[in-house]
């Protein structure tokens, strides 16, 4: 692990210094307007897996109890699953879905169809104030 | 194995239910005097959304739902005079799903009238629904009063022909509530002529019950929850004493009064659907008379799901939602009042914190 990891951390480093005057807390509009295109690219992958694009053993698809990615409650999360009698983040909610209504396989919690999933899941509960805990 | 099981499952719940007294159904009653031997009850069936997953396998959870439904109704004593099935007996319109579906229903006891759902139709446009059960308008009378049944679902012309390169893709397309590319629901020209002559017969003191599919009132186009003639439906139903409509397609409870029509929606027996008000990025018009459902305990398979029992002492109904995994609700058209009235939270201060959606 070590020996793998010093080298990326050197040219690192030299990128750094490489860059030279560039501040690392200046963007341009260009700059945000990219950020949010790759946003805006996951949440459209993510809007595909949950509308049938997830792989479901039995066909079942996320939008089929959520329409719009309603009652998810993205906003309450972690939150205390009270159903797993422990504090959860979103991610494994949704891996419940996926094992239980979709009778499928779960997905590691950084997979990218899971961030994908969330994406979208957040995008369409955008404006919502955070309310972490609420049940 | 699963045989047995199911059986056995069955034999429990059943007995459980028996002991208890009490059903989870969801009974319409039409009412037209506390002793009257017109008085009558019926069951109400809906949204069970068979879905064909490949060989003789089927979703297990929507099986279960109607399995379950049945069972129940199967316990009504008094016996309901028949039962309406409110539509989307199939997911997506396929032979395979409606025939497993007809299948678990045909182990109901007494007669079933149907109702075509969007799930039964855009595949073959009804034709093999039809081919089994009939015609999907029709009415008939019944101890007194008037039954009417409406294709609500049909849609502009040129959706449902011209717009999509295969049959199955227009039914993918349809079968997606949230979809972005749907057309709204609507009776249309054809249906609404035949419901005037239909109307035209019968004296504006009969008690009307009609069927729909979708509401024939506006709620919230985005998930067609929503039939886009709704006025002009009205319209024709203004002139007689009383009148219910009872629908489908919504999975969750909702109830309210225009004028002379109540509505009453019916529960799914596969999966419950959040209320359009939780879509935070649109507007939608809930009748403000409905106590919601309360939000689904998704770690019980079978919670806001359910199905309804009705009378008819009155002329009007009174819907007893029956809840498995959840408390019964009953919706009765209150006199007074004048509209549907939820027995035990309709007042603000009796609402309990399930009913809470957000």
């Amino acid at each position: 692990m070590k020996t793998t990891t010093r080298p990326y951390l050197l040219l690192a480093a030299c990128g750094i210094m490489l860059a030279g005057s560039a501040a690392a807390d200046e963007f341009t509009k260009a700059d945000l307007d990219r950020w949010q295109a790759e946003y805006q690219a996951s949440v459209d992958k993510g809007e595909k897996l949950f509308h049938g694009g997830l792989k479901s053993k039995n066909t079942v698809s996320c939008d089929q109890c959520h329409p719009n990615a309603t009652n998810i409650h993205p906003e309450t999360y972690p939150k205390f699953q009270q159903q797993l009698g422990k504090v959860v983040v979103l991610g494994e909610m949704i891996n419940w879905c996926i094992m239980n209504p979709l009778e499928s396989e779960p997905l590691a919690l950084d997979d990218p169809d899971m961030v994908d999933l969330q994406s979208y899941i957040h995008w369409e509960r955008r404006g919502v104030a955070l309310e972490p805990g609420k049940h | 194995m699963s045989k047995s099981l199911n059986r056995r499952e069955f034999l429990k719940r059943g007995s459980a239910l028996l002991a208890a007294g009490s059903l989870p159904l969801s009974l319409v009653e039409v009412a037209f005097g506390k002793n009257s031997p017109e008085n009558f009850t019926f069951a109400y069936v809906s949204d069970s959304h068979i879905t064909h997953v490949k060989g003789k396998e089927f979703v297990r959870n929507w099986d279960r739902g109607l399995i379950r439904a049945i069972a129940e109704t199967n316990l009504l004593d008094p016996r309901p005079d028949f039962v309406f099935y409110g539509g989307d007996i199939a997911q997506l319109g396929k032979r395979e799903e409606i025939d497993h579906g007809l299948e678990i229903l045909s182990a109901l006891r007494g007669d079933v009238h149907y109702v075509m759902g969007e799930h039964d139709y855009y595949l073959d446009l009804g034709d093999y629904w039809r081919k089994q059960l009939g015609p999907d308008h029709y009415s008939f009378d019944h101890k007194g009063v008037h039954f009417v049944v409406l294709n609500s679902i049909l849609t502009f012309d040129e959706w449902t022909h011209d717009k999509w390169p295969s049959a199955e893709e227009r039914m993918h397309q349809m079968a997606r509530l949230d979809n972005p590319q749907g057309s709204p629901f609507m009776v249309g020209q054809a249906q609404r002529d035949w419901l005037k002559k239909d109307l035209d017969k019968i004296s504006k003191d009969t008690p009307l019950v009609v069927l729909s599919h979708s509401p024939l009132q506006k709620i919230y186009k985005g998930w067609n929850f929503w039939t886009d003639d709704a006025e002009q439906v009205q319209a024709l139903l203004k002139p007689f004493n009383k009148v219910s409509v009872l629908y489908g397609h919504v999975h969750q409870i909702q109830y309210n009064q225009i004028g002379n029509i109540s509505f009453n929606s019916a529960m799914a027996t596969a999966w419950p659907w959040p209320y359009p008000a939780s879509y935070k990025q649109a507007a939608s018009y809930m009748p403000k008379l409905t106590v919601d459902m309360n939000r689904a305990n998704p770690f019980f398979e079978r919670d806001a799901t359910g199905w309804q029992f009705i009378n008819t002492h009155t002329g009007n109904v009174d819907v007893h939602y029956l809840l498995p995994d959840n408390t019964n609700r009953v919706v009765a058209y209150d006199r007074k009042a004048g509209h549907p009235v939820d027995s035990e939270y309709q007042a603000a201060e009796d609402r309990i914190p399930p009913q809470t959606h957000y």
